[in-house]
């Protein structure tokens, strides 16, 4: 990677210095935040195929129950808990926080706002060393005597709590470990991008001519900051717990089990739109480019997404609708969980209202922004009925549940990020991905990931309940019809991941001798695109850039292209 | 191995130095964390009134002396400061060390008062307010411990004339955890 560009750059500025880690610790020890985001993208990604195996070997279990699952064997009641609960675990806290938040929020801020690197380098360093170790804690937590913890990604005590009940004691306090040590990393990096996006900017850079992407991983980085400290202290109260015997969440001691929830829940519910803006930001941000038209509403954008982070504060409980809180407390939370589909429903109408009048280039990257549109909303028009603390009560612990927040999750974790992904790789290797395979890789993914969770909303609805080993030991969920949509469900899982290797192989052969692109491939704005691809150690060697307009000046009437870079002078 | 800032760093759009304003945002996501453990503290305490009782036990004069070490500190702290804008980085340094040594009495304070509860079965497990006692000032003391050590460093910066600036940061965080033990005094030893 750019070696010459980094000499340079050292001959220049810190001839009078030793010269930066080499060879294999360049990539292991590196301060430049576009390696850094290249080893949260690697680590994240390298957990997401972790995840996406364990989803393949419970969902065998649950369509082909007692199978001996080709690559892993019987899967025993235990292991069951274990591999649903870490699925969740690391889709949420070690692939969709690390690649979206911190690998894109890494690449994108400095090289978006014209600035060198993040203002903290050496904390970004250390962000990314302390998430490696959370990593190495969760995988070693599988091989300790009672295997990893299985109490559910929420972690409800007193299952978490009590050894004797989860019977992973030692797993549960190695994955309660491993979770707050990503808290801390992520604690850092966001720090790093709340001031570097706040004082850094390319001089002229004003508020509203920062891209929405980074200002979207901002405000989900804040929010992220403000929701999950009562978290971090749960967890210190769960590991007590857990490790001292003390009561804090056991009645019989004049604790609280419903405390954890609260805790929980005031810091899961945020961590929803703390992935989800990134995930918009990405989206609005390739809409723009390939619809070749200005943002509609760029302060109208920026000041919803505001406001939804200041209303998901306050929406929590409707996760605890039948744990025994008072049913006034729930028609409050039933109105505020109501209310914040309005500002999510504006978003949408602001990307239709960009795309509309646009001229639309059905690129890769397009297809994917356009999927997590149409995606994202199935996954917000079933939450309504789990807002309503009324179809709650029967909808709670269902599939449906797991239908739902899957089409939340699923566009903003997988979608958003290949959208983010197959839009930046051109700038991040250097090289144009092949735009074919792409299509191939981008349908055989969103077709069976439908496949995959209507028949999974069908039976929520029928009344399957989730966290369920085996479903032949409930009769009434055993028959036929159930067991048919289970499988169409499994399949799926597995065409699904099948064309995951297309993207695998696009990736590669693309990396290794794809179509040079050039600075500027998809005649964008954004300043990222003024420099290299890749952009060598520095950003910009020849200097920074100053800024003179928004980041979205598309098709702009005076002008014969239809583009106008956020560097070029008037 | 030597370091140089980027650009980035020295950069300031906002005109606030951007350490000055990274350490406030590391005070935000303290403030919630202290504000969760405190905010489900007074939860249980306001449902559990016999709670009082085991609170009667806590010796307040060692808490209130503690206290008053604890605001002493913060007070070098400030001079410190203020040695530090004048480029005085001895001076700096040698107001830095006092406030260690204030941080160092606090826990040799609170070692002492610990051992004393827990050698008369007051332990963490012994009921819910103790397990809130022991997670709270423990969670306040690491901050304590932690300050110290990176106060040290910074120490031995100013007194070569080095990163004064970084004087001021400790500083803010050093209120900070005056102010958090400002709210744990009463909660857990005035409120019977």
């Amino acid at each position: 990677m750019a070696d010459t560009a980094i000499s340079v750059h050292h001959d220049e500025h810190h001839a009078h210095e030793h010269h930066g880690p080499q060879g294999i610790l360049k990539y292991v020890w590196s301060t430049d935040h576009k390696m850094i985001a290249m080893q949260y993208l690697f680590t994240g990604m390298f957990m997401a195929v972790i995840g996406a195996f364990m989803a393949y070997v419970f969902r065998m279990q649950l369509a082909f129950p007692g199978i001996s699952v080709p690559g892993y064997g019987q899967v025993s009641p235990g292991e069951y808990n274990a591999l649903v609960t870490n699925h969740g675990s690391i889709m949420i806290f070690w692939v969709a926080m690390p690649v979206l938040i911190a690998a894109f929020g890494n690449y994108l801020i400095p090289l978006m706002i014209g600035a060198d690197d993040m203002v903290f380098p050496r904390i970004n360093r250390l962000s990314y060393q302390i998430f490696l170790l959370s990593v190495l804690i969760l995988l070693a937590s599988f091989f300790v005597p009672g295997g990893g913890f299985g109490g559910a990604w929420t972690a409800y005590p007193p299952l978490s709590a009590v050894g004797e009940y989860n019977q992973t004691n030692l797993g549960s306090s190695l994955w309660l470990l491993a979770v707050a040590l990503e808290f801390v990393a992520f604690l850092l990096g966001g720090i790093n991008f709340i001031t570097t996006l706040m004082n850094s900017r390319a001089p002229g850079m004003k508020a509203y001519d920062i891209p929405l992407v980074c200002w979207f991983i901002v405000i989900a980085s804040i929010l992220f900051m403000l929701s999950v400290g009562p978290l971090i202290a749960g967890a210190v109260m769960l590991f007590f717990d857990q490790a001292l015997g003390t009561g804090f969440y056991d009645p019989a001691r004049g604790g609280d089990p419903i405390l954890w929830q609260h805790l929980f829940w005031f810091f899961g519910h945020p961590e929803v739109y703390v992935v989800l803006f990134p995930a918009i930001g990405i989206t609005i941000d390739v809409i723009a480019t390939f619809a070749r038209k200005k943002v509609f509403g760029y302060k109208l954008m920026l000041y919803t997404t505001v406001a939804t982070g200041v209303l998901s504060f306050f929406v929590w409980a409707h996760h605890q609708f039948i744990a025994g809180i008072d049913p006034r407390m729930a028609n409050i939370f039933t109105i505020t969980t109501l209310l914040i589909s309005v500002p999510i429903a504006e978003l949408c109408f602001v990307i239709i209202a960009t795309l509309y009048g646009g001229s639309i280039r059905f690129t890769t990257p397009m297809l994917w922004a356009l999927a997590f549109m149409a995606e994202f909303l199935i996954g917000g028009v079933t939450g309504i009925f789990l807002g309503a603390s009324g179809a709650d009560i029967y909808f709670h612990d269902t599939y449906f549940v797991l239908a739902h927040f899957h089409y939340t999750f699923f566009p903003i974790a997988i979608i958003g990020t290949f959208a983010a992904f197959t839009y930046w790789f051109p700038k991040m290797f250097g090289r144009m991905m092949n735009d074919t395979l792409g299509k191939i890789h981008f349908w055989g993914t969103v077709i069976p990931f439908n496949f995959i969770f209507i028949p999974l909303f069908v039976l929520g609805i029928g009344g399957q309940h989730r966290r369920i080993y085996n479903y032949q030991h409930f009769p009434e969920l055993a028959g036929e019809g159930m067991y048919t949509l289970r499988e169409i469900a499994t399949v799926s899982l597995l065409v699904m991941l099948a064309f995951q290797f297309v993207f695998f192989y696009n990736c590669i052969t693309s990396w290794r001798k794809g179509k040079k692109a050039g600075k500027n491939p998809w005649n964008a704005n954004t300043l990222e695109w003024t420099t290299e691809s890749p952009p060598p150690h520095g950003n910009w060697p020849e200097g920074l850039p100053n800024v003179y307009r928004g980041p979205y000046e598309y098709g702009h009437p005076d002008r014969d292209e239809d583009y106008w870079p956020q560097n070029q002078p008037a | 191995m030597a370091f140089a800032k980027p650009l980035a760093t020295l950069r300031s759009s906002t005109g606030i130095p951007t350490g000055r304003l990274a350490i406030w945002w590391v005070l935000a996501s303290e403030v919630v964390i202290f504000g969760g453990l405190l905010g489900s503290y007074l939860m249980f305490r306001l449902g559990h009134p016999e709670w009082a009782d085991a609170a009667a036990v806590t010796n307040v004069w060692i808490g209130a002396f503690n206290t008053f070490v604890l605001l002493t500190s913060s007070f070098t702290a400030v001079l410190g400061h203020q040695a530090a804008e004048r480029g005085d980085g001895k001076q700096a340094a040698k107001f830095l060390f006092m406030t260690i040594g204030g941080a160092a009495t606090f826990i040799m304070v609170k070692s002492y008062e610990w051992t004393t509860e827990i050698l008369h079965g007051y332990t963490i497990t012994a009921n819910g307010f103790w397990a809130f006692y022991y997670t709270a000032a423990g969670l306040h003391a690491m901050h304590v411990i932690a300050g110290a050590v990176i106060m040290g460093f910074i120490a031995v910066d100013a007194w070569r004339g080095r990163e004064l600036q970084r004087v001021e940061l400790i500083g803010i965080y050093w209120h900070f955890v005056d102010v958090v033990w400002i709210f744990l005094f009463p909660l857990l030893y005035i409120a019977k």
